[in-house]
């Protein structure tokens, strides 16, 4: 029978490094996908994972078993976003637009917006707060309550943002039947 | 109604990129290295003997009484000791019953004494399981688990009992924060389980609330690890640098014309020394050499009445660090206009009151400097003052210099706090300028900052036409730059190059008094806008000529004639030196071989090294003049110490950035032929150079 993530999460926050890395080997992907879903883009995505594996060891150190492994690593992947988001977007305000070296890095950007296809368009158009809770329920399958979970919010608050998602994706669907 | 969804869902799952295999293999690698490093610091050893890991307030009091000499001493506040931890056993119930910080007083007198050990045998009940503890805590840790072994039955018994309480105290402060694998070592307090080790956590926390957490962890180590022992939380450095790679060699029958515009900005020498004073080299990318260059003042001599705004001159001297090749200095002098005769000024300071600005080298200093220019302004001169944090506002409508106190007490209200709405802040400088100038008057906005605009700037490109379009308008722009850590240089230089300004950075008051009082006139009066410099070397005499720095106002070649092009501009007074290495034909320091199918080299009778072109609009006018004037080969080389100087510290620049083209001349040799070229030296700046030079040695890698 398989060890469970949870014991192997154990093991790894005592110290055993088989565990860890076995731990690792079964969640890298996961770890990933998420990632992607969540920044939509895969090279940041691969940044980020880079940053969360280096990250893992120390973070792990504080597992507590208080909740199932997946949902304690969804949490560390979805705050890592948050954190590179709020990184990126004080970086774009501060430096945007000021000066001439400024116009290469946005003409890449541009380049590189153009290339996503409808589903970045979406996930782009609902914002961070839906994006997440998308990102979770539909791209990991977990339920509203492990995404609230997740999230550090209320299930009800999840409920509502599908709801506000669907309402969202039939308007932007209608406009492209419209167009 | 769910079509969307799973569609979504299904882009999704198709969207997601398959893991690189390779990456995904040195991720996990990097995460395993990481995960050794983090096993071998926290469970190496601690450093010193005696804080075995069941230990916590016992150690902290034998440690007080190793420092403790005289008998009586020690008699009197070992029964201070004791008394206080009576009094901490007997009252464990007592909300934050705490132990004092400080050690007890060792002049005791006789009376207090007795009275003090009498209270200390009321206690005698718990006493002896102090001494008890004492023998455990100073003996070296043996079982890591099970630090307090059931010897004093009776202590962990209370303990243990206060340890629920303590539970539920610290349960709050854990919780404080919602994300779980962040609250560090917090949580190890709502967690651990073991009574002894809540009691030491307790007592630790309640002895020194500030060591509390690595003391902790320290001893509940073997269960859960943390961060705390390793993780330093570092205030991230966000400066920005704005700077390009520097200039390569050019061969000279391939791309015989260099295009640049003129700057007289001094920032990046006021940023290297606020480094080299701080004790660290300043990065390669915060190096502009042209403006280490331009900081200090050079004799060069200006121009005559009805010349014109400025006169070039050119030098040609032997180059320090190579031999087989020749230093050009090309230098412009701006007039001195009569200082009697200016206009009114019309001055907005602009001051960020954000958080960041927060600190005697921020906004105190920014004060401080600008009292210093207020004592340079004339009666007539106008002031006003926009302060902007979270919003923007006018903290002092336009007031005449004469009022000195109205504007001393507006500047003393200021205070940091809040984020920074850039935007809003230069929308209001700007209208308040432009409604103070009256005709043939000059208005100019100084922006004091950081560098850090963090909210409100909601179309960067809108601004940035705003600004270009107030500089149309007359209204001009300087930016002075203050504080380290997050200083955005690169969007400083960008505000600059665009409202027609200059940027300085601030680091000392003497820097401010250099900027804002000795060159005040320079920095607020332009004498020549849109400065173009443009040189077209002779192949026949130069093979292979390099601009030393200018890397950020390079320009195309076609841009020299095309007046819509924004350049750099100079102020009254102002003088620019460029520095060129020029390598002669045959010369043993060609970097670049003859090619065997290219036309050689024609043949020259005029001697000109090269054709210097210059291109400046005189401030309001819309369409450029024209200068003109050859390069000659010198007949003798005897360089005047300004060119020696300049010299030097475009080498020092070079060390600090990239000595690829420097040899064997180190940074001895940059501080040799500066202490030659001294010169007059009246204000000190160029003594001020070699002491940051000899600093700099220090710090340099043998």
């Amino acid at each position: 029978m398989e060890t469970s993530d949870e014991d192997l999460a154990q093991a790894a926050a005592g110290g055993d490094r088989a565990a860890f890395a076995l731990l690792l080997e079964r969640h890298y992907n996961r770890i990933l996908g998420l990632a992607f879903r969540l920044c939509g883009r895969r090279a940041d995505a691969e940044d980020l994972t880079q940053d969360i594996c280096a990250a893992l060891p120390a973070k792990l150190a504080n597992w507590r078993g208080q909740a199932r492994f997946t949902t304690w690593l969804y949490r560390v992947v979805v705050n890592a976003t948050h954190d590179a988001r709020r990184r990126a977007a004080t970086r774009a305000k501060a430096a945007n637009g000021w000066g001439d070296w400024e116009k290469s890095r946005r003409a890449a950007q541009t380049e590189a917006a153009e290339a996503q296809d409808w589903l970045q368009a979406a996930m782009a158009q609902l914002g961070d707060d839906l994006r997440d809770t998308l990102a979770l329920t539909l791209g990991e399958d977990l339920t509203q309550a492990e995404a609230a979970e997740v999230l550090g919010v209320s299930e009800g608050t999840i409920a509502w943002r599908i709801s506000d998602a669907k309402k969202k994706l039939r308007a932007m669907a209608a406009e492209e039947g419209a167009a | 109604m769910s079509d969307e969804f799973d569609r979504l869902k299904d882009a999704m799952k198709a969207a997601t990129p398959a893991p690189d295999a390779a990456r995904r293999e040195a991720n996990i690698a990097a995460a395993l290295k990481n995960f050794d490093a983090h096993q071998e610091n926290t469970a190496a050893p601690r450093p010193t003997s005696d804080r075995p890991e069941g230990a916590g307030l016992m150690t902290g009091v034998f440690k007080m009484f190793s420092k403790l000499s005289t008998n009586a001493a020690l008699i009197g506040s070992t029964s201070v000791a004791a008394l206080l931890f009576g009094i901490y056993i007997a009252n464990p119930f007592q909300p934050g019953a705490t132990l004092p910080e400080s050690p007890p007083r060792v002049g005791v007198t006789a009376s207090e004494l007795a009275a003090q050990n009498g209270n200390g045998e009321a206690a005698q009940p718990t006493t002896p399981a102090t001494d008890d503890r004492v023998a455990t805590a100073n003996a070296p840790a043996t079982a890591p688990l099970a630090p307090a072994t059931g010897r004093d039955q009776p202590v962990i018994d209370t303990t243990s009992e206060a340890n629920g309480r303590a539970r539920e105290t610290y349960a709050i402060t854990a919780d404080a924060s919602p994300r779980e694998e962040d609250a560090g070592a917090s949580n190890v307090y709502s967690t651990a389980p073991e009574p002894a080790e809540m009691a030491e956590t307790a007592a630790g926390q309640n002895f020194a609330p500030r060591v509390a957490a690595p003391l902790a962890s320290g001893m509940v180590m073997p269960l859960a690890p943390t961060t705390a022992d390793i993780v330093i939380h570092q205030m991230e450095n966000t400066e920005e640098f704005a700077n390009d790679d520097p200039n390569p060699v050019h061969v000279t029958t391939e791309n015989p014309v260099s295009t640049f515009a003129a700057d007289v900005d001094t920032a990046s020498w006021a940023i290297a020394r606020s480094s080299l004073m701080n004790g660290y080299l300043p990065g390669p990318d915060t190096v502009r050499i042209e403006e280490m260059v331009n900081y200090f003042p050079y004799d060069y001599a200006a121009p005559a009445a009805g010349e014109g705004p400025f006169r070039p001159s050119i030098t040609v001297m032997q180059t320090p660090w190579n031999p087989n090749t020749q230093l050009v200095r090309i230098a412009l002098q701006g007039e001195m206009p009569a200082i009697e005769g200016r206009p009114p000024l019309n001055l907005v300071f602009l001051i960020d009151t954000s958080g960041s600005m927060q600190g005697a080298d921020r906004l105190g200093l920014l004060k401080q400097s600008l009292r210093l220019m207020l004592g340079e302004l004339r009666p007539e001169d106008q002031v006003a003052i926009v302060a902007y944090a979270g919003s923007a506002g006018q903290v002092l409508e336009p007031t005449p210099a004469a009022e000195r106190a109205t504007i001393l007490a507006a500047l003393d209200r200021l205070e940091a706090g809040g984020s920074t709405a850039g935007q809003a802040g230069l929308q209001q400088a700007y209208t308040i300028a432009s409604q103070m100038m009256a005709e043939g008057e000059v208005a100019r906005v100084l922006l004091a900052t950081d560098g850090d605009f963090n909210v409100g700037i909601s179309d960067p490109e809108a601004l940035k036409d705003y600004i270009a379009t107030q500089r149309e308008t007359g209204v001009y722009l300087s930016v002075l730059g203050f504080g380290r850590g997050n200083l955005d240089d690169a969007t400083m230089q960008a505000l600059a190059q665009n409202g027609n300004g200059q940027a300085a950075y601030i680091d000392t008051l003497i820097e401010a008094q250099k900027v804002l009082v000795d060159q005040l006139t320079g920095a607020l009066f332009p004498i020549a806008n849109d400065v173009k410099i443009q040189v077209e070397w002779n192949p026949a005499m130069v093979a292979e000529y390099r601009l030393i720095g200018y890397e950020t106002r390079a320009l195309a070649r076609e841009d020299f004639n095309n007046d819509r092009v924004d350049a750099g501009e100079l102020g009254a007074g102002h003088a620019m030196t460029a520095l060129y290495e020029i390598t002669a034909p045959g010369s043993p320091a060609l970097l670049n071989d003859a090619l065997r199918y290219a036309t050689a080299a024609p043949e020259s009778e005029s001697g000109e090294l090269g054709f210097l072109r210059l291109r400046y609009k005189a401030p309001g006018e819309d369409s450029s003049q024209l200068l003109e004037t050859p390069i000659l080969q010198p007949e003798t080389s005897a360089p005047d110490a300004d060119a020696q100087f300049a010299a030097a510290i475009a080498g020092f620049g070079q060390i600090l950035r990239d000595p690829k083209y420097l040899g064997d001349w180190g940074i001895e040799d940059a501080i040799a032929l500066a202490v030659g070229a001294r010169g007059q030296d009246a204000f000190g700046y160029r003594a001020e150079a070699i002491s940051l030079m000899r600093l700099a040695g220090a710090l340099l890698p043998r």
